[in-house]
């Protein structure tokens, strides 16, 4: 369990947020116009990585509001929490 | 073993009265249960897991493996508690475990005849075939392979948990944690210091006290004695503001991030009572970690290794010094390295004959010199290969080696000793430091792995990091406090340590590499885990079956499983692996080590979240009433929901026949609180249900009412309602009860990370609005009887909506219907939720209303072939499958999920599809999950055409009706289909028709 900290309510247990998985994925504007591969990539694709990695979190037993994190999947260390409009805060310099 | 004149650092004025095994007993207040039963002369403590061999309590520490007793009885009994560890308190009761009848006559040790058929991974190879006979074999395991046992009585104890933020967090209040924790707190920092023990001080407390100690070779710190040291340092620890002692506290798991999590006994020299807090919780989280965990001694692997009276060298130590224990009269050492001699000088003192037997050719240690020349015999160059005696030892065999470390067969040597200490070195407790993915590294110099690298916080001191000397462990728990305090951004002058004289310290330490003593030409068994009886053979067979990786071995042998977790057997077990495999240790590896470092209660882990502080329920406004009137209820969630209202002598099934026919022919009443409600405002409101639905929501008046069903983008159905429209910019959405939250969440999540400018507020309103659904033919008749607002089938048809006043209270209505009858759903804020159910009861008397359940509503619905999202669909069905296909726009450009419906396997022939079913003989009910095949017999392997996702008897229609998904099922209209149990081969025969089995026009919903 760790500490994270929410941009809206401040620093909170772990145990308060859900987290879904990787970040920066954008709905496509035009489903329609997208071959079955395409839209694949957007439904069941995902990143996996061992290291710093961009996730979605909410606030589920807080605030309810969506938000990012910028987190060690080895280490669990968080380098950035950013609300989804915030520019994407720079990779940490060490890979882990 | 007996208690010596004097010495030690127990109470002796204080006696302590308490029983083990039937028997009465007297121990002194500092004592710990091994120690009392030690004194009393009780060696032997238990039976071993397997081959049922006795044991003795082999250390003073949380590593032993055989000191487990079963502690006090009834409610407060509980199991697998560490003689070691446990302080004696008056009126203790215990008693051994894993044996039967008792420890002296253990019929089960018959296990050590046949424990040639008893091999590493003899449970998985044998108790495999027939399938049948399982019961019967798991009945005689558990017997013969048990522990102890758990209280089946509710715990009358009392538990919490405590969060802590602090700046340093130091375990282990031994000589390195007790320096650490002066040096940070007199820099400022705010310092938790955890010691798993009542008495803290670690190792110092295996220091004689200054009434015995011997001049010559006595440890003094700042001129005084370790224990005198230690209750000066505590008392100082004591008065800082800013430090924090917690004694008797475990800590068990070492997170991510410093988060640390903690068991602390309360009052452990209390018999338990149900009066107090019995244990706290701690979840630590500290800026930063020192760990000064110590090491654990252990011995080596050799034949019958195991024998009660086998002790660790330094726990014997401990139990001469600390607790005032004479060790009897001829006493064995056989060691691989210096501290063992420490034990031998105190042997010396206190009057025993010593034989040392020393794996190494030469020593330099002034201990060795000392003991020489105060008579103690030393054999260099040697090694202890097996030793006999019953229930405890007698002799000890010992061979010269050879100069490739091979036996000596011819240099056979025995001598008596009622105590055989043994010394093959210390492993650094790096527990803690492994679970947070701290990495380790071997050290040949001490053969043990230490602490390396890690990404929290933390630091090691001590001989957790292989500083092994006293004079070491002071000071590298001084630097490392100073340090952490640095870290800590905390500046001062730094403080000084205590000048410490310890003779026996200055020279080189050399550990000769000893894990497994070659094997004399007898057939001895020689124990790597001693608790979980795995041998070294056991580890070459595992070899020999192909189990390469240390963790496998570890799995297919049981080494390291018990509930000591290997603490004195890993390293040997790796050792050994290495010395197979012909690698170096490093390569070989080691297991991971996970929580909990000792075994942690049920108690400790629930806390305060018991009952109903554990398991919360959601009751309706409504929910008394049903309770008053004999409902039984079913959980949905954390709802508590009515699930039928059984009459004198009914049954469910009677119980549910009867209101359906209530419903089909008079009206009933239903309490749908639960269903969840999601209140839309906004002028994109439209824009959001069109994007949630696959229907459209431009033309829905004001007033209005519409069904939908909402996609995920996988296309797949996941919830579905009815949401009417309230005032321009304003909705009103109900959804499924169990899917509330998540439908929420998901409008929340599509408006705050892909439309985010779109003007909406979604709201959850559930709790809000009690919901009272009338139903039947004369529903319209009991409402209109208790309101003025107009509600006939002109001014408020099918899926119409208005306000309204119903005996008082304000109301919405919405004309929606699950049953297939004239229905009302009536919202009333919750408050009033009661008061509308009895008015409407009241108003409906005359009538014969009656209140059903989920159980009748999901029947009723059933014959109207509705779905319901959860038991009908499984996530695996589109909206063509459900044969909703009617639902899906096909002029709106996009939806959630619609472009899926198009990818090949959603768009592909061969589907399941939803169908309804008719038993052909009229009355068989399927049971709901029953697989279909098309064939009157069955004949596995076989595929099936899909299963039943309803099944009741139809009261009005008097014939069992079934909800099916079916591959192909549209396309097979009439045809035949089969249903074969298993149990007995019998077939029924059904017929595949349309899910709508009443009124299939739908006119009565809309009369």
């Amino acid at each position: 369990m760790f500490i994270i900290d929410c941009p809206w309510c401040g620093t909170r247990d772990q145990s308060e947020f859900t987290t879904h998985g990787e970040a920066h994925i954008t709905r496509p504007e035009d489903p329609e116009t997208l071959d079955d591969a395409e839209w694949a990539q957007y439904v069941f694709y995902r990143n996996n990585v061992k290291g710093w990695y961009r996730e979605r979190w909410v606030h589920s037993s807080g605030c309810g509001r969506w938000f990012n994190l910028l987190r060690n999947t080895a280490s669990d260390a968080i380098a950035a929490s950013y609300r989804p409009e915030d520019p994407l805060p720079p990779l940490p310099e060490d890979s882990y | 073993m007996q208690r010596s004149e004097q010495g030690g650092h127990i109470d002796r004025n204080t006696p302590i009265s308490f029983r083990f095994n039937g028997h009465n007993y007297t121990g002194f207040d500092g004592d710990t249960l091994a120690s009392a039963l030690l004194a009393n002369g009780v060696q032997l403590v238990g039976r071993s897991f397997k081959y049922h061999r006795p044991r003795g309590i082999m250390t003073n520490g949380p590593e032993e493996p055989n000191g487990m007793v079963q502690l006090e009885t009834g409610a407060y009994s509980q199991p697998n508690i560490l003689a070691t560890m446990l302080p004696l308190y008056e009126g203790l009761e215990a008693k051994s475990q894993n044996c039967w009848p008792n420890v002296h006559f253990d019929l089960l040790s018959i296990n050590q005849l046949f424990s040639a058929l008893l091999p590493a991974g003899f449970y998985y190879k044998t108790f495999m075939w027939p399938k049948d006979w399982w019961l019967w074999y798991e009945k005689w395991i558990r017997r013969s392979a048990g522990l102890g046992v758990a209280s089946k009585l509710p715990d009358p104890d009392h538990y919490c948990h405590v969060h802590e933020h602090t700046d340093l967090l130091i375990i282990g209040g031994g000589a390195a944690g007790l320096t650490a924790a002066l040096a940070a707190g007199r820099l400022g920092a705010k310092i938790v210091l955890a010691d798993e023990r009542n008495a803290m001080g670690g190792s110092l407390l295996n220091e004689p006290s200054a009434d015995v100690a011997d001049s010559e070779i006595a440890v003094q710190i700042d001129g005084l004695s370790p224990k005198e040291w230690r209750d000066q340092t505590l008392a100082e620890l004591q008065a800082m503001p800013n430090v924090r002692l917690l004694p008797a506290t475990t800590i068990t798991h070492y997170g991510h991030q410093n988060h640390l999590v903690g068991a602390q006994r309360i009052d452990e020299k209390q018999k338990p009572s149900g009066q107090r807090l019995r244990q706290i919780l701690w979840r630590f989280r500290a800026k930063q970690v020192i760990l000064a965990t110590g090491a654990i001694e252990r011995g080596p692997v050799f034949g019958n290794n195991d024998r009660p009276g086998i002790m660790t060298s330094g726990s014997l130590r401990g139990y001469i010094n600390h607790y005032g224990l004479d060790a009897g009269r001829n006493v064995a050492l056989f060691t691989n390295n210096d501290s063992a001699y420490r034990t031998a000088l105190d042997l010396l003192r206190i009057g025993s004959t010593v034989q040392i037997i020393d794996y190494r050719s030469s020593t330099d240690s002034p201990d060795a010199r000392l003991a020489l020349q105060r008579g103690a015999i030393i054999q260099m160059n040697a090694a202890v290969t097996n030793c006999s005696g019953g229930a405890r030892i007698r002799e000890v065999h010992s061979h010269q080696l050879n100069p490739d470390d091979t036996l000596d067969k011819k240099s056979k040597r025995t001598v008596s000793a009622d105590i055989l200490a043994v010394s093959s070195g210390w492993t650094p407790t790096v527990h803690l430091w492994s679970q947070a993915k701290g990495t380790l590294r071997f050290r040949e110099d001490i053969q043990g792995y230490v602490p390396d690298t890690i990404s929290c916080a933390a630091l090691a001191a001590g001989s957790c990091n292989g500083d092994n000397t006293l004079s070491q462990c002071l000071q590298s728990g001084h630097q490392t406090g100073i340090e952490a305090a640095k870290r800590l951004g905390l500046s001062g002058a730094e403080p000084t340590l205590a000048t410490i004289h310890a003779p026996s310290d200055q020279h080189e330490q050399i550990v000769k590499p000893l894990f497994i003593v070659p094997a004399a030409q007898d057939k001895a068994k020689r124990f790597v885990d001693v608790q979980n009886d795995s041998t070294a053979a056991g580890i070459a067979l595992a070899r020999r079956e192909g189990f390469r990786s240390v963790e496998l071995v570890k799995r297919y042998t049981t080494t390291g499983m018990g509930t000591d977790q290997g603490k004195l057997g890993n390293m040997n077990a790796i050792g050994i692996l290495a010395d197979i495999a012909g690698k170096p240790i490093p390569e070989v590896g080691i297991t991971t080590y996970r929580p909990p470092f000792t075994p942690l209660s049920f108690g400790a882990l629930g806390g305060a979240s018991r009952k109903g502080l554990y398991e919360q329920i959601r009751p309706t406004p409504i929910h008394h009433w049903h309770v008053d009137h004999g409902a039984i209820f079913e959980d949905v969630g954390d709802w508590k929901r009515a699930r039928y209202y059984p009459q004198a002598g009914e049954d469910m099934y009677q119980a549910v026949q009867r209101e359906s026919l209530a419903v089909r022919t008079t009206c009933g009443i239903f309490d749908g609180s639960t269903l969840g409600k999601i209140d839309l405002q906004g002028p994109d409101c439209v824009k959001l249900l069109n994007m949630l639905y696959t229907n459209a929501w431009d033309k829905l008046p004001v007033g209005r009412c519409r069904y939908g069903i909402m996609l995920n983008e996988h296309g797949m159905i996941f919830d579905d309602g009815v949401t009417s429209r309230l005032d321009t910019h304003h909705y009103h959405m109900t959804t499924t009860t169990g899917g509330a939250a998540s439908v929420l969440g998901w409008i929340e999540e599509m408006l705050q990370t892909e439309w985010r400018d779109w003007q909406v507020h979604a709201t959850s309103v559930t709790d809000h609005w009690a919901v009272v659904a009338l139903n039947g033919p004369k529903a319209r008749d009991i409402l209109q009887s208790v309101t003025d607002t107009a509600i006939d089938a002109e001014t408020l048809p099918f899926m119409a909506y208005t306000e309204a006043n119903i005996a008082g209270i304000p109301a919405r209505i919405f004309r929606i219907s699950f049953t297939g009858e004239i229905a009302f759903e009536i919202n009333v804020p919750a408050r009033y939720g009661l008061a509308l159910w009895q008015a409407l009861m009241v108003a409906g008397k005359e009538y014969g209303i009656t209140p059903y359940g989920t159980e009748t509503m999901h029947l009723l619905r059933a014959e109207k072939g509705f779905i319901i999202v959860g038991q009908d669909t499984d996530g695996t069905v589109t909206p063509d499958d459900a044969g909703l296909d009617w639902l899906v726009s096909k002029k709106k450009p996009d939806f959630l999920g619609k472009r899926s419906l198009r990818r090949s396997d959603s768009a592909r022939s061969g589907r399941k599809q939803l169908v309804g079913l008719t038993t052909n003989d009229g009355k068989t009910v399927l049971p709901e999950g029953t697989h279909i095949i098309e064939t009157a017999t069955a004949n596995p392997p076989m595929q099936t055409l899909g299963h039943v996702t309803s099944s009741y008897y139809s009261p009005v229609l008097d014939y069992p009706i079934a909800m099916a998904v079916l591959r192909n099922g549209r396309a097979r209209m009439g045809e035949t289909v089969y249903a074969v149990n298993p149990a007995d081969n019998s077939s029924t025969a059904m017929t595949v028709c349309d899910p709508v089995f009443y009124d299939k026009e739908g006119g009565k919903a809309r009369g």
